[in-house]
């Protein structure tokens, strides 16, 4: 049963990478800007169509 | 494609449109921008959004301050020997079309590396190298294709204001703790007298022990510091339950496991935290585009030309000393008081005093600061520094340094009070009498009472209600600075407006004719004749008069600040002030005028009024029954008349206002025990804004700069104004009834707590379960309330 203290063990440091992720998404300021990349993913593909108009 | 609107910004070409690729344009400006896209492959611009752009503004000169090497230092957040950084604001930012150009800068100059776009703050980050260009002609750039950017003393003086994510760590901490222990404490709720559980279930505590630490000393502290400054202030708020219960929470769970008595309530104290911060997350909702904290600074230029020996050097504007003669150019702010020396002045103080109508000035006249020229170049010599100006020094007054927030007492505060004694003496009555029926029990059920009683419910009835509430007002356009600020405006009994710029709009103006009647082709004339002029008042007049007949006039001159004399066949119109169109008739009248005369006799004048926001007299009937009116303004009494007409009979009327006056009497009413609630739209209404209880400004378009307030309401709004009160005092009930709601879990929390029955599980159930309740509650019946505003 002593199996537990790895599960535990694993469990936490996967709940701690987690955090880890979190905090460092929001130091790259991530969270402050919440509107302007979802409008920016869009726009990509239009640059290469105007390329090919000409 | 619509031939008559512009192909690059959207407004009316008029008759006469340019045509360009078989698209049409207003002007020149627009044309020239389209032409730089086209060039650059970036017509992409115009399928995003239809008329996307703004006209590009005349710049010439505008931007040689840039040369000044401490501007540039201030303006860019970093700089190398390679590249350099500047965020810069520009308000026009307002589609994707927007985003989508200023992020290709680079295409239009292959030195600007790169440019990012925050939509939310209306700003853009550009990184360029500092070798091949310079920021002067990033912002030459922004400026022709009609992005100008607005750079304004603010932009000097503060440092960049570090963003504050503190609440989001706290808020990740405490989920994160919340739903680690939460999984640790399930295997004990089943109470499965399994083996295994028995041998492992204090290294499961000590777990739950250890992720409960970040979450009571990093996460809750907020709620420990308010705590202790109410108390030491001798103020119950609400954060003084809320620390008692976090810390008995922790205590008696650590003691709890300890002392190997129970597994515990570590769940239900990160629980509690998290929950707390969410709500404080929620109601912490801001328009970063939106600033409530300007002062003149934001409206001041960075820098003015000097001249000095003939030669015209750009000097920061803090560096003017009395004496210096300045240049201020077209569409330029003056920056401090001044004598004007030459030029023709024509001063728009629109910004101070929300007047619309520009004022000239001739030579030897002094200028105040804030005014904004709008004819040429003038000079003049400034006669005072900019802090001792006489609109600067409005802002040394003590209002603006207080805190509205602190001194107001909330809703929950004022609950909370007697709250905290009632529960306080419930747990020391129940430990009395535990203590003689079964003394073991004493401190259990003392410890319980506590708990199950830390109001989390009540503490998030107000954060979400007015967290929804001030996202559907600003969805209604209607801007408020923060939750308390509802909570304010629901106790308004006292309504202070400003008139012109406020009540009246600024875009149009009527006109009377008061005379002998013009025939037919005086009129055509008169029209023909306003066409050429640029006065302000011709253009209002012009667009006043319905469409006539254009003729070309036989001769055509213009007065300075006199008037206009059209020729045409036979007749000879002039058309300007009294003097010069010869009527010696002296009446004063204090509204503008406009006087004509057709072959040197009199004829008559147009008299100006100020045009009324619509709904204006339907919003003053329905605020009458239950407020006091009053009106403050700066002008002269020419509309008292007209006021009169349009307003209750109760309303207050009083002219000749100075900014201090205004304020004055909003403390001398505070001092009666009024609760005011100022409108206005001008610099002039600062101080009176600051020192009322709420200050509204009224805004033709938000993203123009408004004085600072606790809230910004769209002009187009401004008849909603009652509704949006009425909706404020909705939402104090709706707090009130959720107040109620909570009351009756905590009666049966108390139950449990008061009878020695409270086990984990139970408040595990039970504190969520209010909690999200109350939640959800508050959310619908906001929502409710939202809709009905619509």
């Amino acid at each position: 049963m002593s199996v537990i203290y790895i599960l535990l063990a694993v469990s936490i440091i996967v709940a701690i990478v987690f955090f880890a992720v979190f905090v460092f998404a929001v130091k790259s300021g991530q969270y402050d800007d919440s509107y302007t990349p979802s409008v920016r993913m869009l726009f990509e593909d239009e640059l290469v169509k105007a390329k090919k108009e000409k | 494609m619509d031939t008559n609107t512009c192909y690059h910004c959207g407004d009316d070409c008029g008759k006469s449109p340019i045509s360009y690729q078989k698209k049409y344009f207003c002007c020149n400006g627009c044309k020239t921008v389209f032409e730089i896209f086209n060039e650059n492959d970036l017509t992409c611009y115009y399928d995003l959004q239809n008329a996307p752009g703004a006209i590009p503004k005349e710049v010439e000169g505008k931007y040689d301050f840039f040369s000044q090497e401490n501007i540039v230092e201030k303006l860019t957040e970093f700089r190398s020997d390679t590249i350099e950084i500047a965020t810069l604001y520009i308000p026009h930012i307002h589609c994707s079309s927007c985003i989508w150009i200023l992020e290709n800068l680079n295409k239009l100059n292959p030195s600007i590396t790169d440019s990012q776009v925050n939509f939310g703050k209306k700003t853009v980050r550009v990184t360029y190298k500092n070798e091949e260009t310079d920021l002067k002609s990033v912002v030459l750039l922004l400026s022709t294709i009609g992005y100008e950017p607005y750079i304004s003393l603010d932009d000097f003086s503060t440092k960049k204001n570090h963003i504050n994510r503190s609440l989001i760590y706290k808020l990740g901490v405490a989920g994160f703790g919340f739903g680690n222990i939460m999984f640790l404490s399930f295997p004990e709720y089943f109470e499965v007298n399994e083996f295994w559980l028995e041998q492992y279930k204090h290294l499961f505590r000590w777990l739950m022990f250890a992720l409960s630490l970040p979450v009571v000393f990093y996460s809750s502290q907020d709620y420990f510091i308010s705590a202790y400054k109410g108390l030491k202030s001798k103020l119950l708020n609400i954060d003084v339950p809320i620390a008692l219960g976090i810390s008995v929470l922790f205590i008696r769970s650590t003691v709890d496991i300890a002392l190997d008595l129970g597994s515990g309530f570590f769940d239900s104290l990160a629980g509690l935290v998290f929950f707390l911060l969410v709500g404080k997350f929620f109601q912490q909702k801001t328009y970063d585009f939106l600033s409530f904290e300007r002062d003149y600074k934001s409206y001041f230029p960075i820098a003015i030309t000097k001249i000095k020996n003939g030669e015209e050097t750009s000097v920061q504007v803090y560096d003017i000393e009395k004496g210096d003669r300045l240049l201020i150019r077209n569409e330029e702010l003056i920056p401090v008081d001044g004598i004007l020396i030459n030029g023709r002045a024509k001063i728009d103080y629109s910004f101070v005093s929300g007047e619309s109508q520009p004022v000239t000035k001739h030579s030897g006249d002094k200028l105040f600061a804030g005014g904004k020229q709008t004819s040429g170049v003038i000079e003049i010599e400034a006669l005072k520094s900019v802090e001792q100006s006489y609109l600067t020094q409005l802002w040394s007054n003590d209002v603006f340094n207080k805190n509205k927030e602190e001194s107001f007492k909330n809703i929950t505060n004022s609950i909370s009070k007697h709250f905290t004694i009632v529960i306080l003496s419930i747990a020391f009555i129940a430990t009395v009498f535990w203590l003689f029926y079964d003394a073991t029990k004493a401190m259990n059920v003392f410890t319980a009472v506590l708990i199950i009683a830390c109001p989390c419910a009540i503490a998030l009835s107000a954060p979400f209600t007015f967290g929804n509430l001030l996202r559907i007002f600003g969805n209604l356009k209607f801007y408020i600075k923060n939750a308390s600020v509802i909570e304010q405006l629901a106790q308004i009994d006292t309504i202070i407006f400003d008139k012109t710029g406020t009540i009246t709009s600024n875009k149009s103006s009527t006109a009377e004719y008061e005379g002998e009647l013009l025939s037919d082709s005086e009129t055509s004339i008169l029209k023909s004749s306003l066409r050429g002029s640029n006065h302000p008042l011709s253009r209002t007049l012009y667009d006043i008069l319905k469409a006539n007949d254009i003729v070309s006039l036989d001769t055509f001159e213009e007065h300075v600040g006199k008037g206009i004399e059209a020729k045409y066949k036979s007749k000879e119109l002039k058309i300007g002030s009294a003097q010069f169109v010869g009527n010696t008739n002296t009446d004063t009248i204090l509204n503008t005028t406009v006087h004509i005369s057709s072959n040197n006799t009199y004829k008559g004048k147009f008299i100006f009024y100020n045009s009324y926001r619509e709904g204006v007299s339907k919003l003053f009937n329905q605020l009458k029954k239950q407020f006091d009116l009053a009106i403050l303004s700066g002008d002269n009494e020419g509309e008292r008349e007209n006021l009169k007409k349009l307003l209750p009979s109760k309303t207050k009327l009083i002219f000749n206002q100075k900014p201090e006056d205004k304020l004055e009497y909003i403390k001398y009413h505070q001092s009666e025990g009024a609760k005011v609630l100022m409108i206005g739209d001008g610099l002039n209404d600062a101080g009176a804004l600051a020192q009322s209880d709420v200050g509204i400004v009224i805004s033709e378009d938000v993203n123009v700069f408004s004085p600072a307030c606790d809230a910004i309401l769209d002009a187009s709004k401004f008849k909603n104004l009652y509704n949006y009160i009425k909706a404020s005092k909705s939402a104090i009930s709706i707090i009130k009834w959720s107040f109620l709601l909570s009351f009756f879990y905590n009666v049966i929390g108390l139950y449990f707590a008061v009878t020695g029955q409270l086990a984990p599980v139970i408040a595990a159930i039970l504190m969520p379960l209010s909690s999200i309740s109350i939640v959800v509650f508050t959310t619908i019946a906001t929502n409710l309330l939202g809709r009905r505003l619509k």
